[in-house]
């Protein structure tokens, strides 16, 4: 590879600006472009479910960076030509409009699409929500009010729940855990969640999966779950979760499955890198291969991709970091939450809403959550997981780990450190 | 190097703090980004552009020839 490698980003948004951002940063002085599908420049998702969708801010305050900014970064964008193959041999990129993109090295960053309902394609009324066209439909359609079911107990399920009611909308959160975020948070703290939502009037539908879609004329009309039970909706959300935006790269060799498949420095191939939601890479510290689907590993793998292209690599190896923000409640989730971890409240109290959780497995700590605690949260973070010490975070499905076979490698804390201190 | 924060887009993740936390801490209430330093000496420059870099919601700006 030459001093200065010609680098080109697929997917403008938040780990591909942040691989720009951090390549200029340290030093970069080769050439720079950012392909991306979507015609607006980069912006930020976690907003779209909360502020813009409850209108608190407009949608332009979303934007990642001023004009002047990405101006000064130095780089093309090429906006609304999405990339539909990749030659990693050649390392080259052909667009929808038949242009060819030719550099040394290439990160793909394209991200994920919301899963849908097959019954859900030409039916009016229903919607998901994964970028800034989808949050204005929404909101358009919430401002007209009635009755909103969404359709999902995940985190974005419960933030658009919660939103909505906020807008004074009758809201449903139909899914098949007993509690919002259940399988994630475990059930202490997702009860804690169930009873916020229902204090503030969001109605639980929950225990029972969503079959699938009620309609007339070509319009929505409610939710039918397996029990037969139709819920009637004005406004259907689907959040069933994500699917890596991959299909692209069929047929380039890369190995695809659940994601863009890396090694521990993201590396799909050589000189081709994977970052963000789409890369699915080899964890030092968890022992597997894991996905993350959250706004600060968009970020700092972006920085360890770059790091690596700049040939200051290292094993990109997090501890697992999300956060989510729904009514008052403000709740941030470091670590792995296993399933079955024992849960204690170590700091506030659970009654005023305000606390923060130790999860132990085999008696060792193995995550951290704050409700309305974040800078104690954080700091326990620091004392307790020093072992996965990083900065990055995440969306841990809880199977997934178990997949990768949860396990700790102290060997492998001198890894990472250092770096990006 | 000039630092400014915007408590308004902060989401208290903290990714600065572990950044720099010479320049930054979170307010203990709430999380949001306190600013300890605004204008950081020279060694620890390169990590607070780390920490502006690494703020998921873009709520760390820098100026003055950052
Ligand atoms: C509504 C919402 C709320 C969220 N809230 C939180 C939160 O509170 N906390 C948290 O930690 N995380 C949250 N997240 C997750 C976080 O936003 C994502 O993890 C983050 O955006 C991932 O960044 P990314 O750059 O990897 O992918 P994306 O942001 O999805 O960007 C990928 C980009 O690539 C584009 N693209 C796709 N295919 C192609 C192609 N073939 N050619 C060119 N471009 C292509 C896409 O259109 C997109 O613009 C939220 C996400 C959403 C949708
Ligand atoms: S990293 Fe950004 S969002 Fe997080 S506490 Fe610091 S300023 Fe706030």
């Amino acid at each position: 590879m030459t001093a200065a490698p010609d680098v080109l980003v697929v997917g403008a948004s938040a780990a591909g600006l942040a691989t720009a951002e951090a390549l200029r940063r340290k030093g970069h002085t080769g050439g720079l472009t950012l392909l991306g599908d979507e015609p607006h420049p980069p912006y930020d998702r976690p907003p779209l479910s909360k502020q813009v969708l409850a209108g608190t801010w407009q949608p332009e305050r979303a934007r990642l960076r001023t004009p002047e900014l990405l101006d000064g970064l130095g780089a093309t964008f090429v906006l609304g030509d999405p990339a539909v193959s990749l030659d990693p041999v050649a390392r080259t990129v052909r667009t929808a409009s038949g242009t060819v993109l030719r550099a040394d090295v290439v990160v793909l960053a394209t991200g994920v699409r919301p899963r849908v309902l097959p019954d859900q394609a030409g039916l009016a009324g229903v919607h998901v929500l994964r970028t800034l066209d989808d949050a204005a439909a929404l909101r358009a359609a919430l401002l007209t009010g009635g009755r909103l079911v969404v359709v999902g107990d995940g985190v974005l399920g419960a933030e658009v729940a919660a939103t909505a009611c906020g807008l004074g909308l009758d809201v449903t959160l139909a899914g098949p855990q007993r509690a919002p975020l259940e399988a994630r948070l475990g059930s202490l703290v997702s009860g804690v969640l169930a009873d916020l939502h229902r204090e503030r009037g969001v109605r639980l539908r929950l225990g029972a999966a969503v079959a699938g879609l009620a309609g007339r004329d070509g319009r929505v009309t409610g939710v039918r779950l397996d029990t037969g039970e139709v819920l009637p909706a004005d406004v259907v959300v689907v959040a069933l979760g994500a699917i890596p935006n991959t299909g692209w790269l069929a047929g380039s060799g890369l190995r695809l499955d659940d994601g863009v498949v890396c090694d521990a420095r993201c590396r799909a191939a050589d000189g081709i890198y994977a970052a963000g939601d789409v890369a699915r890479w080899h964890h030092e510290g968890l022992g597997g291969l894991l996905r993350l689907e959250n706004r600060t590993n968009a970020t700092e793998q972006a920085v360890a991709v770059a790091d690596d292209i700049l040939g200051a690599g290292r094993p990109y190896a997090p501890v697992p970091y999300f956060w989510t923000d729904q009514f008052d409640a403000r709740v941030q989730v470091h670590g792995v939450l296993a399933p079955g971890a024992s849960v204690s409240v170590v700091d506030g109290d659970v009654a005023v809403r305000r606390f923060v959780a130790l999860y132990e497995r085999d008696g060792e700590a193995v995550g951290v959550l704050g409700w309305n605690m974040p800078r104690q949260a954080r700091a326990l973070r620091q004392r307790l997981l020093g072992q996965l010490r990083d900065f990055a975070g995440s969306h841990v499905e809880p199977g997934k780990v178990e997949e990768a076979g949860f396990r700790r490698a102290p060997r492998s804390r001198t890894d990472f450190s250092e770096g990006q201190r | 190097m000039k630092v400014t924060v915007d408590e308004d887009k902060c989401c208290g993740a903290g990714s600065c703090v572990l950044a720099a936390p010479d320049v930054f801490d979170q307010r203990d209430e709430d999380g949001v980004v306190v600013l300890l330093d605004a204008e950081p000496a020279e060694h620890l420059h390169a990590a607070v552009r780390e920490a502006a870099g690494v703020c998921p919601a873009s709520a760390i700006a820098l100026g003055e020839g950052a």
